[in-house]
């Protein structure tokens, strides 16, 4: 076993359970959706992307690449909630949760398949 | 791309440590309460927090936005300045770190030059060794318009290229010539990629050069300098398509320039770059000569020598290891005993032919002294060297890096002119002469060579009217360019080359074909105007009536 893998993998699933989390719920329904859960989701995902830096196979290749499209959407999703509130001034109705949680759900789908990549190599390395 | 990801992956710790300390921080600050203008308490949202930590971290000023903070607030700020100051010093200092580190500058200027060698799109060669044969051949072809690119073991020498004052940019690698990975990053496997010249000091090196050339690309000319017999026919075993063997063509120089100084003269000329004044020609005594030095240079020049049936008396200071001749002197030649016992007194010439130039010059010295009227030849080992060579008043000075450059440089850049040389032969004396008086006649501004190919392409003009069935001889463009320059001579075409068929000197009245190649040698202009009457059907006209006007005269 070694240190560096676990931590690997833990953040990859990490990133995806908070991502899916924060999803979770009706889409248009601000109180299923706590921005805590936001922006757990957007640290660990953007600490899930430097961790993939770096690696030159193609398999790292197409894993840094998810974890930049996840990383995209939910940078989108914290924008679109910040400008929306603060700058427009708009009351977080049912509108807004929907882009915001829409966008986060995209990051849903990148993170997934990082793992299901994951799972891939790792039964590749069985072999 | 290996430097990027390396630097990638370097800066992993750096970037999850700045992510964490960030996140931390705008976290403390959303959950910590604080109060607003009218003292109800209130929560920091994450768009204030995010702001506040992004110049606290950076600038540690602005004030405490967007109300002023309460005790709690500045005690959770008061940690986070701390560690945020010490994530970006640390940040700071792992890229600095890694900016100086020696794999990742080497990758840096790996990348570089991969990146320089994609970029060129002519036909470029790869010069393996940067020394003074290096340097000359890197001269000479960018002079010509010839693109290369350089590998050499040492840095100092890569630096030396990078500061050259070359017209067009050499990319320079400091590799190791013997690996693969090197020829290949140096773009041996590119699609211009014309060739590959080995010229290193060390024929090992050279011989693995030629090799991974033919191996990973038999297609490409590999031109390779030996200074060992034995190497050099294991190169040659594999195809490797010019050997240059420095001693040799030096002993051969040598002889012609005893033989037949006309002939010495002629290839000296022609091959010079161009632009530079005709020399003097030199008339070598005949009689008997001194050899100093009998290593490799020396057996060789021997060996032209006595097939030249010229006597040669030797000195050398390790007979026995050399190998040399009984009645060798033993000595260095640097002391005037040594010279008189070889009878410098009586002799026609010296020639001071050893590996070491401060010897050489001593043995110069030495015997100017007791015999001023000595015709001098020295060996010249190293470039840095020729201010001393030129004070010298030396007759005739055999650079070795100057020789074998000039050979490749003929080869490549102008394979008429070099099958021209081969065919020059020292048989009639006076061919040579009147050919060398030609030759200085016809280059007024220092000897030039060009290639006029009669085709389509090159002089639309010339190619339509023959393939029309004009009949147009070598004189009717001649003597036009002759009549529009307004110089005494004409330019001398020295070689027609077509089919099945290579002509020396072609005679004035030789009818032209398509697909003709001539070498011409004389004054720029004169090739410029060459050029112009074969491209411009007015000009060619003007030229044909010419011609037909005045009967065909001998030119020559």
């Amino acid at each position: 076993m070694n240190l560096q893998k676990v931590l690997f993998a833990f953040f990859i699933m990490l990133a995806l359970t908070l991502n899916f989390g924060f999803v979770m719920g009706e889409i248009n329904n601000p109180s299923h959706h706590h921005v805590y859960e936001l922006f757990a989701a957007l640290v660990v995902s953007l600490i899930a992307t430097v961790m993939k830096f770096g690696d030159r196979t193609h398999m790292g290749a197409v894993l840094l690449a998810a974890s930049l499209v996840a990383d995209l959407q939910l940078i989108a999703a914290a924008v679109v909630w910040g400008i929306s509130v603060r700058v427009m001034e708009i009351e977080l109705g049912t509108g807004v949760m929907s882009s915001i949680v829409s966008l986060s759900g995209g990051a849903v789908v990148a993170n997934v398949i990082s793992v299901v990549l994951l799972i891939i190599e790792t039964v590749q390395a069985r072999r | 791309m290996p430097a990027f990801f390396l630097a990638l992956r370097r800066l992993r710790g750096p970037l999850i440590t700045l992510i964490s300390v960030y996140a931390v921080a705008v976290l403390g600050l959303t959950l910590i309460p604080g109060v607003d203008g009218e003292g109800d308490p209130v929560r920091m949202d994450f768009f204030s927090a995010f702001y506040f930590v992004s110049f606290m971290g950076s600038t540690i000023g602005f004030g405490e936005l967007p109300y002023p903070f309460t005790a709690g607030q500045r005690f959770w700020v008061t940690v986070c300045i701390y560690f945020s100051v010490v994530a970006w010093l640390y940040s700071i200092g792992r890229a600095i770190a890694l900016a100086q580190e020696p794999a990742f500058r080497q990758a840096l200027t790996q990348g570089a030059f991969k990146r320089a060698v994609d970029r060129i799109h002519d036909p470029f060669y790869i010069i393996c060794g940067y020394g003074d044969t290096g340097r000359l051949l890197v001269e000479g072809f960018t002079e010509r318009g010839k693109r290369t690119t350089v590998i050499d073991l040492e840095q100092q020498r890569i630096n030396d290229l990078e500061l050259a004052a070359l017209e067009i940019y050499v990319p320079g690698l400091c590799a190791d010539a013997e690996h693969p990975a090197s020829l290949i990053a140096a773009g041996l496997n590119d699609i211009h990629c014309a060739g590959v010249i080995a010229v290193t000091s060390n024929d090992k090196i050279n011989l693995k050069v030629a090799i991974t050339s033919k191996l990973l690309q038999p297609h490409l000319k590999v031109i390779c300098r030996s200074e060992i017999h034995d190497v050099g026919i294991n190169m040659e075993s594999f195809g490797t398509d010019h050997i240059v063997n420095p001693f040799d063509i030096f002993a051969d120089r040598l002889a012609t320039a005893l033989h037949s100084p006309a002939n010495y003269i002629i290839r000296r000329w022609l091959t010079s770059p161009s632009g530079t004044p005709l020399s003097e020609p030199l008339f070598p005594p005949r009689g008997r000569w001194i050899l100093c030095g009998y290593g490799r240079f020396g057996k060789a020049v021997d060996r032209f020598l006595s097939f030249e049936g010229v006597e040669a008396t030797i000195i050398e200071v390790d007979p026995k290891h050399t190998d040399a001749p009984y009645d060798t002197i033993v000595g260095r030649g640097t002391e005037a005993v040594t010279l008189r016992e070889a009878n410098v007194e009586q002799s026609a010439g010296i020639i001071a032919g050893t590996d070491d130039d401060t010897n050489n010059l001593s043995i110069i010295m030495t015997a100017r002294t007791i015999n001023p009227d000595l015709f001098i030849v020295a060996r010249q080992n190293r470039q840095r060297n020729s201010a001393l060579y030129e004070a010298a008043g030396i007759h005739l000075v055999m650079q070795r890096s100057d020789i074998i450059a000039r050979t490749i440089i003929t080869r490549i850049v102008n394979p008429l002119l070099a099958e021209f040389l081969e065919l020059l032969t020292d048989d009639d004396m006076e061919w040579s002469n009147l050919l060398a008086t030609r030759i200085s006649g016809a280059c007024s501004d220092g000897a030039h060579t060009w290639n006029l190919s009669i085709t389509r392409a090159r002089c639309p003009a010339l190619a339509v009217s023959l393939y029309q069935g004009a009949g147009i001889s070598l004189s009717t463009i001649l003597d036009e360019a002759q009549k529009c320059s307004g110089e005494k001579a004409a330019p001398l075409p020295l070689l027609l080359k077509r089919e099945n068929d290579t002509m020396m000197l072609p005679e004035p009245s030789t009818l032209l074909q398509h697909g003709d190649q001539i070498l011409f040698c004389g004054t720029h202009s004169a090739e410029n105007l060459i050029t112009w009457i074969a491209g411009n059907l007015n000009a060619l006209e003007s030229a044909m009536q010419g011609a037909a006007e005045t009967p065909a005269t001998n030119s020559a």
